[in-house]
């Protein structure tokens, strides 16, 4: 097992390095000067000289290269060219928002999609298995951002004065604030990487207030959490109710649970104990390569709800040209992707011992 | 499996080539796709938009880009659908589906958008399948460090969120839509390389394969010839999936708004331009809303009877 995970792991190295290597590249292909996008349309030839010389840029390419290696190893992701602000700054402020978003819309997906599924298969060719299929199928055929809008036309604005209007923009009422964990802690002189995963903590808003018992604005962040995370979660959760389905479909015809049927076990028993441990491994392979998707779906879930988040920061740095920042989100967003990828194939190990003794 | 026919070269290369006679497997799929009531519902939405993709011309009531403001009296902006039929007032000028923020036709423009959304899909599939192939197909052919670099490179492209990915590419190239394509296409090689790569490696050991090469046929004739034909089943699945993804994809660059002209009619620039309007005037959103679920839908549903129909393992 060891030796198995110690060789995916190493498997993973060159992606990485050929992920920094293209984004890198991408970067600096991308059009347009930055120099004029920062110091101005009118900004002289002489002026644009001065600036590239400061921040590097008329260094040969793979200097510029090997530079940003070294740096990005020391955890310095470079300042931001248009806003002048640390990238790492700027990531820790901003990846919370995704990540609470991404992850709140996986476990929506999972724990409704699975039963769906699970319903689906044991109920096989019943009303309720083609109705679930057919909400599924048009759950994966609706684009994020008409869902999106949708919701919010129906909670914010159709629902408006009842109790189940639910906001639809931004992540905290207006008046309501999450104190940070620095704060409330008392931990102001903390600094450095600690600091930095402190402040990354406190950007989670419904997981920090809560462990830090502002219990009003945990509630005030979970329900400005609600719409997006559901908009963002029907793709993948449809996906997951037929992938499940299938799955059972198939672990539920092989001899080994008729076995069990035959001796006695339980409907109930046969399911969950015998059926679903073997029909899970393409259930945890597809909640791994949704991860990636959710990503791709937050650039539009974070544009129509309103979120400052890692999706829209980097559509607006790859529109701005801010490529110090392209670089920095992508790369995180890139690393965080194979890593986990890296642990979806880790734990087949364990949900299927067959795959590391071959 | 050792029947005396394939004890021959000739023999287990006739058997390799009835295992996969194009014409019967492909009747038969047919045959099983239309016994789905899910896949033909797939397959009749499709013909329906072909069709209405095609005579976009004919069909459509209005110029797509002509804005009637002036021409027609009594016109509003953004105004409801009206059909004379349907007892809408015979003073009000009929749209189908009423009119945009631009006092233009909408149903004209979903019609026209139909053209440009499956145009656009099938081309980058096709792009994608074309490219995604033969990396595929060399990867697994050859094997050893060819494979491991080509894959490897595929790991990189499939690390990136695809959206992401196909909006930098795209503003790296220049946003319009030829590139929005080439863009969407670009990020979804890696899927098609994978499926040829797994499929050539399954087939490239096989008795017919050896058989083919004892015979003397060339590599390249033992590639295109024997073992591609092989990967056929799993790409067209695949594809017809993939131009559903497409299709929602295309939609999602023009909503966030990379592919340049936005007064063109296409069904993702329509509802981004439009897309604070939702609360005043649903329908501006919800007729092309409608126009690409309905598109993806019939992609799904048609992929997921192909994989019914195509796959073995599932009693028919």
């Amino acid at each position: 097992m060891t030796t198995f995970i110690i060789r995916r792991t190493l498997v993973t190295l060159p992606v990485l390095l050929g992920i920094v290597f293209l984004v890198f590249v991408l970067a600096r292909v991308i059009p347009g000067d930055p120099c004029t996008e920062v110091l101005g349309e009118h900004a002289t030839a002489a002026q644009c000289e001065v600036w590239a010389e400061e921040h590097g840029l008329n260094r040969p390419i793979p200097v510029q290269f090997l530079g940003y290696l070294a740096q990005i190893a020391r955890g310095d992701f470079g300042d931001s060219v248009r806003l002048s602000r640390p990238v790492t700054t700027m990531l820790i402020e901003r990846l919370p928002t995704t990540v609470e978003l991404t992850l709140f819309a996986m476990f929506v997906a999972i724990v409704v999609g699975i039963p769906l599924g699970m319903l689906s298969a044991v109920r096989r060719n019943s009303a309720t298995d083609v109705s679930t299929m057919m909400f599924a199928n048009l759950g994966v055929s609706i684009p994020v951002f008409v869902l999106g809008l949708i919701l919010a036309y129906v909670f914010a604005v159709g629902l408006k004065g009842t109790p189940l209007a639910l906001p639809s923009s931004g992540r905290l009422s207006a008046g309501v604030e999450v104190i940070p964990l620095a704060v409330a802690w008392g931990l102001q002189d903390w600094t450095g990487v600690p600091r930095g995963i402190l402040d990354f903590v406190s950007g989670l808003y419904v997981f920090s207030s809560l462990i830090s018992g502002q219990w009003g604005a945990a509630g005030d962040a979970f329900r400005h959490l609600i719409l997006p995370a559901v908009a963002l979660a029907t793709i993948p959760m449809a996906i997951i109710a037929r992938i499940t389905r299938s799955s059972l479909l198939e672990v539920l015809g092989l001899d080994y649970v008729r076995t069990a049927r035959a001796k006695g076990v339980g409907e109930r028993a046969v399911i969950l104990r015998h059926a679903m441990r073997n029909a899970l491994l393409p259930i945890v392979t597809i909640i791994g390569l949704q991860l990636g998707l959710l990503l791709s779906g937050a650039v539009l879930t974070e544009t129509v709800f309103n979120l400052s988040g890692v999706g829209r920061t980097l559509y607006e740095a790859i529109t701005a040209r801010d490529y110090i920042v392209i670089q920095g989100f992508t790369l995180v967003i890139a690393v965080v992707y194979v890593l986990i990828n890296l642990a979806v194939d880790i734990s087949y190990g364990f949900l299927d011992p067959r795959i590391h003794q071959r | 499996m050792t029947t005396t026919t394939a004890s021959t070269p000739e023999g287990m290369i006739a058997e390799g080539a009835a295992k996969a006679r194009p014409a019967r497997l492909w009747r038969d799929t047919l045959s099983s796709v239309l016994h789905q009531r899910s896949a033909v519902v797939g397959l009749i939405i499709l013909g329906f938009l072909v069709f209405v993709a095609v005579f976009a011309d004919v069909i459509a009531t209005h110029d797509p880009n002509k804005s009637l403001l002036g021409v027609e009296d009594g016109l509003v902006r953004r105004s409801a659908p009206c059909v004379h039929l349907l007892g809408c007032p015979a003073d009000q000028p009929q749209h189908i589906f009423g009119t945009d923020g631009n006092f233009r036709d909408l149903f004209s423009r979903v019609v026209h958008g139909a053209r440009t959304s499956l145009t656009v899909g099938l081309a980058a599939v096709s792009f994608a399948i074309i490219v995604g192939a033969t990396i595929g197909a060399l990867a697994g052919y050859f094997g050893g460090s060819s494979d491991n670099i080509l894959m490897r490179f595929m790991d990189v492209l499939l690390a990136f969120p695809s959206l992401l990915l196909a909006i930098a590419i795209v503003t790296a190239l220049g946003p319009n839509l030829t590139n929005a394509l080439l863009a969407i296409g670009i990020v979804s090689i890696p899927i098609y390389a994978r499926i040829v790569r797994a499929s050539v490696l399954d087939t490239k050991e096989r008795d017919f394969v050896t058989a083919s090469r004892a015979l003397g046929e060339s590599g390249r004739g033992v590639l295109t010839r024997r073992i591609l034909p092989n990967s056929v089943t799993p790409l067209v699945v695949a594809a017809t999936l993939g131009i559903g993804a497409a299709v929602l994809e295309i939609a999602a660059l023009s909503f966030v708004g990379v592919t340049g002209d936005l007064t063109r009619p296409e069904w993702g620039s329509m509802i981004g331009l439009e897309r604070n309007q939702l609360f005043n005037s649903p329908h501006v959103i919800l007729a092309p809303a409608v126009a690409i679920t309905l598109t993806v839908l019939a992609f799904t549903l048609i992929g997921d009877g192909l994989r019914d129909a195509l796959d073995p393992r599932l009693n028919r």
